[in-house]
């Protein structure tokens, strides 16, 4: 589309959308978020740069295919599960750090988990979006 | 009258009211775009009666779900003034 203002919005937009979608990702271990939503919104955001300035520009921001983002986010959410049968617990146990990282708080087993769930989301979102616009 | 009486009694039907008057339009409306742009307004009305609903129970993390609601809605409309044009072109 070649309206100025949707192309100028949607250039400040993609950053804003991509930190809000890592916060909500951050926060869902207590509260309402987590890795399937985070997923949605960066997703969206890359939706959006891509109806504003057409899907080659936002295919050079991506710079690989995003169907490459599914086995490595399902490797991820794979290891973080059976990591720890290594430690002596049973599968899916959660793994804490000892400290609490800055910001963040504590981190453990759950958050590359969603880490996984949040890069297989947006996988396949676009890629079935990029596929439907690319046919039409 | 209170705050939470006033938001109770008189904006929350306001909204209710509205809802179904736009829910008239979308029937009717005689060209795609009125429906577009109805179906639009029903989902900002729907935020507004999330975040009165989230002052009522004090509970600030139905905001981020009315963000998030925002952000679908205006995507939604997006693709379909996107797909509308794209089809006035081809005819």
């Amino acid at each position: 589309m070649k309206t100025i203002i949707f192309k100028t919005a949607s250039s400040y937009l993609l950053p804003l959308l991509l930190l809000f979608a890592i916060f909500i990702l951050l926060r869902g271990h207590y509260l309402p978020g987590g890795g399937f939503v985070g997923g949605l919104i960066a997703a969206i955001a890359f939706v959006i740069h891509s109806f504003a300035n057409g899907i080659e520009k936002t295919r050079g921001i991506i710079k690989f295919h995003p169907g490459f983002l599914m086995p490595i986010g399902l490797a991820l959410a794979l290891i973080a599960a059976i990591a720890p049968l290594f430690t002596g617990g049973a599968l899916m146990t959660g793994l804490w750090f000892e400290n609490p990282v800055p910001v963040i708080g504590m981190v453990g087993s759950a958050l590359f988990f969603d880490i996984g769930v949040f890069l297989v989301v947006v996988g396949v979102t676009l890629t079935i979006i990029f596929t439907i616009s690319e046919t039409i | 009258m209170s705050l939470y009486e006033y938001l109770y009694y008189i904006i929350l039907p306001l909204l209710a009211i509205s809802i179904l008057i736009i829910f008239v339009r979308f029937l009717k409306g005689p060209t795609l775009s009125d429906r577009v742009v109805s179906l639009d307004l029903i989902i900002t009305t729907g935020i507004g009666i999330i975040a009165i609903y989230s002052i009522h129970t004090n509970q600030p993390t139905f905001l981020d779900i009315a963000m998030i609601l925002a952000l679908i809605a205006f995507l939604g409309t997006v693709a379909f003034s996107y797909y509308l044009e794209k089809r006035e072109k081809n005819d």
